[in-house]
């Protein structure tokens, strides 16, 4: 697992670097959920997005600018909250849709 | 707490068939008298239904939703307020078995609630921010190991009777207004000053007053651990939509069956010709048929999602819930006006055979509980990024 481009933390050492989405990309979409933009520099990849005051309405806007900004597409099973309840998990999200296309 | 341990005799139907009856006896004076229907909790709590979703290990009855909605719809063709209460203490207990295991203090409330046949209100509406469930202005406000908290309750439905409220608040003085907590305090525990009357144009036996909610010194352990964003999700709103619709449904079938038996007396009256109402019985009969679909189907779904963390918090699943509550809370208002149509003036008047006045002013508040339009503009925003509508036998 050494000699992956990885300048960020905590990544699935399995995961091909190719998929790999940037945390900065996706902070720069949840700095447009106007819930969340006073507390975004302080979140933590893990933080509960839902607890520091996404809501499901705020939810549906971050899937829409997810996928225009990663022109993807979420199918059904990954619209739930989990998917999208945290960056690490969204990055995660995202990457799995990449990859299942580039597959 | 003089109620017999051992569970009462029948299934829980027929258990709940005797409470319908001791309602049924009230309906009329707790309808007149916007007056709490204690007789029917009574009865509630000497058949011991009041436990029945609270796992086995802790004396409950471990009944899945389906059995409970059948119980809301019994005691709806009876006494609509019982019904309600009923179903929304359940719909409290739900959160509490779904979201309280983890707690110690929550394991030793729910085996209280099943011993001793508590009644569980709910207190989210608050002044200032209304019926929107997902926000609160109160804030719980720690200091060593125990919580103070100062609700202006809008609603508390049957505040007043029960011995435990589950309320919302901020986690904290500067949480935003969405990070919630879901609390229990026990009636010891706090001082409930009426501030308004439940006067209304039905439900009335609901008693949903409001109150100045004050408590303090409640130890922290009784903030249940899930935040409540995660509760409402995942429980409590699924649960409110399916057992208000059940109850509904007992109020369209009460109907329903005035009509029948109406039309059933004009064709005794006059052998050999079907009488004009039957068309619009047979009308109202399908009616009812495709209520009670929607209805069995949510709570179907609900059952097949409970395995699954991902579907119960998917949109596919709110949708389909959301659904349920829209369509069942519309239907129901036009079956009850249908029913009416059917009998006539002998639906309108009071007192007879036939009257349907209750059970058309206790169905108009279905659309407006949690109202329709809001919950339709979250499944438009929902469908925004939803993609497909599933096949005939899965979502």
């Amino acid at each position: 697992m050494s000699g992956v481009v990885a300048p960020m933390t905590g990544v699935d050492p399995h995961r091909k670097s190719r998929d790999m989405i940037p945390s900065s990309d996706i902070r720069e979409i949840l700095k447009g959920i106007e819930a969340l933009a006073p507390v975004i520099d302080a979140l933590h990849e893990d933080d509960d997005l839902f607890e520091r005051g996404l809501s499901s309405f705020d939810s549906v806007q971050l899937m829409l600018a997810l996928e225009d900004r990663f022109d993807i597409e979420f199918p059904d099973h990954l619209l739930n909250r989990r998917s999208f309840s945290t960056i690490r998990l969204i990055r995660d999200t995202v990457a799995s849709i990449k990859t299942a296309r580039a597959a | 707490m003089n109620a017999p341990l051992a569970t009462p005799i029948g299934s829980i139907a027929q258990r709940a068939r005797r409470v319908a009856e001791v309602a049924g006896l009230h309906a009329e004076a707790v309808d007149r008298d916007g007056r709490f229907p204690e007789e029917a909790v009574e009865a509630l709590r000497a058949e011991r239904l009041l436990g029945l979703q609270i796992p086995r290990r802790f004396g409950g009855e471990a009944a899945p939703l389906i059995e409970v909605a059948d119980v809301c719809t019994i005691l709806g063709q009876a006494c609509t307020a019982a019904a309600m209460v009923f179903a929304m203490h359940h719909i409290k207990l739900a959160s509490l078995v779904t979201h309280g295991l983890d707690s110690p203090w929550h394991r030793a409330l729910m085996e209280r609630v099943a011993r001793e046949q508590w009644l569980i209100a709910s207190s989210t509406t608050e002044g200032g921010v209304g019926g929107d469930l997902r926000n609160s202005l109160c804030a719980v406000e720690t200091t060593d190991g125990t919580f103070a908290l100062s609700k202006d309750a809008t609603v508390i439905s049957y505040g007043a009777q029960a011995d435990v409220i589950l309320a919302t608040a901020r986690r904290n003085p500067d949480a935003p207004t969405s990070d919630q907590v879901l609390v229990a305090l026990l009636k010891d525990q706090m001082s409930l000053e009426r501030t308004s009357r439940w006067d209304t144009l039905g439900m009335r036996g609901t008693c949903s007053d409001g109150f100045r909610l004050e408590a303090r010194g409640v130890p922290v352990e009784q903030i249940l651990p899930k935040p409540f964003a995660e509760i409402a999700a995942q429980s409590m709103l699924a649960v409110s939509h399916l057992l208000w619709s059940s109850v509904w449904y007992g109020i369209a079938s009460f109907a329903v069956d005035r009509a029948r038996v109406f039309v059933q007396g004009e064709a005794r009256r006059r052998p050999g010709q079907v009488p004009p109402g039957a068309l619009r019985l047979a009308e109202v009969s399908t009616e009812l048929q495709a209520m009670r679909g929607t209805v069995v189907a949510g709570l179907n779904r609900f059952a097949a999602a409970q395995a699954d963390p991902d579907d119960l918090g998917s949109m596919g699943f709110s949708v389909v819930l959301n659904n349920v509550k829209t369509t069942s809370s519309a239907m129901a208002v036009e079956i009850v006006q249908h029913a009416l149509g059917i009998v006539g003036l002998a639906g309108y008047k009071n007192g007879t055979p036939f009257s349907l006045g209750r059970a058309l002013r206790d169905v108009l508040s279905a659309p407006l509980m949690i109202n329709n339009d809001r919950i339709l503009a979250n499944t438009a925003n929902l469908l925004l990024v939803q993609k497909g509508s599933g096949q005939l036998l899965s979502a």
